[in-house]
């Protein structure tokens, strides 16, 4: 029986998790700074070094990391709902493929980085649009067609990028991979993904128990009165810009929106209302919790955090899939 | 007196098949209506048309007076309730959560299932002889035990006309009986209206006031059902020479 004091009680506890995972990932590195310095930095009482690199190095990276695990947790929530498919991600459809080709066709290009970031975001969405447009076809578009469209126009994005990486320069390649591989170094400021994550949750959540409905399918929730077609274009365009502006923000970052809504379900049950706000902390935690480690096992050498989220996430997914039948494709 | 259901001059196509042309019935607070006919003849789509899911090609449908289109998605969904046929479960869910989506349409936007719909819930599982299993995954049911949750679902939904797509699919005997006799006692105590794609001839003959067959091109023939059901309409209907057995009042259809 859901309620709504256990849903608060679940988010509550995850929000704790957020800000622990916060405060770990501004006290940890090459300069260790102890909870009660971070507090008077962040406050700004004091001008040391020490507040200095929390404030302007730590706390935006950390805001990032935190904002895009929880956007990519969104969009792989709703996208499952979308597809009616626990396997689908918020690449499947092709978003991560175009920003990637946007992201390094500029970088090819030598653009400054705020061009490569928009280079992201308009490959991204010019894939959205085109998966869309090409999905829509005769107006009937069904989860088999826009899943295969999507997986299609990903292969294409993938081909163009494998020629871009043959093709370009030495000294540009480290940089490419890392973006591909997803990376919080050269991240972009957090504030457009904590701004798209504020709008992505309070836009979701008034429509969470109609989604627990179209998950059960497409009759099921027209015939209980949810605007299917409304909800369903709805929940593309919200996933497809959640996705965006975290690939925009930190490059192409995997297994976070595949593994963590599927955590989260495993423990909480499928209720949108509670799986949503709770993936969004959760993946938030994991992504901050990856990158500090990303900047601190092999310091003062950096690893792109999507090599961790992924090293986390495979086996932990394996071990789901192996675990509980139900959890998979049924 | 307004009929529950009232169909005039309808027209239903799939592509260029016609399933229904210049279709008019009323169905009164009460009555339970049986369509029949043969696979592919549209049976399903018709239903859907009646759900308000799916535009008629010509003709209008009031829901309590009310056309679709007027009332809305969610007082339709408040008036008419839908048992689809065949179910997807593409994530876990508990069989209480599954008999709770019933009560979606009479929830505000930011209200949650109160003790109230947990008691409707609980009761639609008891009334389908589901009562221990509030807890089961549904993915551990039987065919026959989902199909009785989807229906349980369905009353947790407390709709006053319930448009039924092969309600006895996968059901055992005992339970084909047991619905169909809790349906017709909700439509002679509650006055709620039954609409039921049915394939048994015999089980509709019991337990349907009206009948719809549909032969496929557009003919349809609707009336009372001891009139609508006999040996010469259901021969055609069918395609099979059919014979009547009587026991006593009782009559009885068998193919030849």
């Amino acid at each position: 029986m859901p309620t709504r004091r256990r849903a608060l009680l679940v988010i509550l506890l995850l929000a704790l998790l957020g800000l622990a995972s916060l405060v770990i990932a501004l006290a940890a590195g090459s300069l260790p700074v102890s909870a009660v310095d971070i507090g008077r930095a962040l406050l700004g009482d004091t001008t040391d070094v020490a507040a200095e690199v929390v404030r302007s190095l730590r706390l935006p990276r950390a805001l990032a990391a935190f904002a895009c695990g929880a956007l990519l947790a969104l969009a792989g929530a709703l996208m499952q709902v979308l597809l009616r498919n626990p396997l689908a991600d918020p690449y499947v459809l092709g978003i991560s493929g175009g920003a990637s080709v946007g992201a390094l066709g500029a970088m090819l290009l030598g653009l400054p980085a705020l061009l490569v970031h928009g280079g992201a975001f308009s490959g991204a969405l010019a894939a959205t649009l085109l998966v869309f447009g090409l999905a829509r076809g005769e107006g009937s578009w069904t989860q088999t067609r826009l899943l295969l469209t999507g997986v299609i126009v990903a292969a294409g994005c993938g081909a163009v990028v494998a020629l871009i990486l043959s093709i370009a320069p030495e000294n540009k390649l480290r940089g490419m991979l890392f973006w591909l591989m997803g990376d919080l170094s050269h991240a972009a400021s957090p504030a457009p993904a904590l701004l798209m994550l504020a709008l992505g949750l309070l836009a979701a959540l008034p429509f969470s128990r109609d989604l627990n409905l179209l998950a059960r399918g497409d009759l099921t929730a027209r015939a209980l009165g949810v605007p299917v077609a409304r909800l369903r274009g709805g929940v593309y365009v919200l996933a497809a810009m959640a996705t965006a502006v975290a690939v925009t923000t930190t490059g192409a970052v995997g297994f976070v929106g595949l593994v963590v809504p599927h955590l989260v379900r495993l423990a909480i049950g499928n209720d949108q209302r509670v799986l949503l706000p709770a993936a969004a902390l959760a993946g938030g935690v994991l992504l901050t919790l990856a990158d500090t480690l990303a900047r601190t096992i092999v310091a003062p050498q950096q690893l792109p955090v999507g090599v961790l989220t992924a090293l986390i996430g495979v086996p932990v997914f394996l071990y789901l899939l192996t675990r509980s039948p139900r959890g998979g494709a049924s | 007196m307004t009929a529950l259901l009232s169909v005039c001059d309808l027209e239903v196509n799939i592509g260029t098949v016609c399933v229904a042309a210049g279709l008019g019935f009323d169905l009164q607070a009460g009555q339970r209506l049986a369509i029949l006919g043969r696979n592919g003849t549209g049976k399903t789509t018709l239903l859907s048309t009646l759900a308000g899911l799916r535009e008629p090609e010509a003709g209008t449908i009031s829901l309590c007076g009310g056309e679709y289109a007027a009332l809305g998605a969610r007082r339709a969904a408040q008036l008419r309730g839908l048992l689809p046929q065949g179910h997807l479960d593409a994530f876990q869910s508990t069989v209480l959560e599954t008999a709770l989506i019933g009560r979606h349409p009479h929830l505000g936007r930011w209200a949650w299932e109160g003790r109230e719909d947990a008691r409707l819930a609980r009761e639609a599982l008891a009334a389908v002889d589901l009562a221990g299993f509030s807890a089961r995954e549904v993915h551990t049911l039987s065919g026959g035990e989902r199909q009785r949750l989807a229906i349980a679902a369905l009353l947790a939904q407390q709709p006053r006309l319930y448009l039924l797509d092969e309600p006895l699919a996968h059901l055992d005997l005992n339970h084909q009986i047991a619905v169909l006799e809790l349906f017709s006692r909700r439509a002679r105590e509650d006055g709620v209206g039954i609409v039921m794609v049915l394939h048994d001839i015999n089980l509709a003959l019991r337990h349907a006031d009206r009948a719809l067959l549909l032969f496929g091109e557009g003919r349809t023939l609707e009336g009372p059902a001891e009139a609508v059901l006999t040996v010469e309409t259901l021969s055609r209907l069918y395609g099979h020479p059919l014979r009547e057995m009587r026991d006593g009042e009782r009559r009885y259809f068998v193919p030849d």
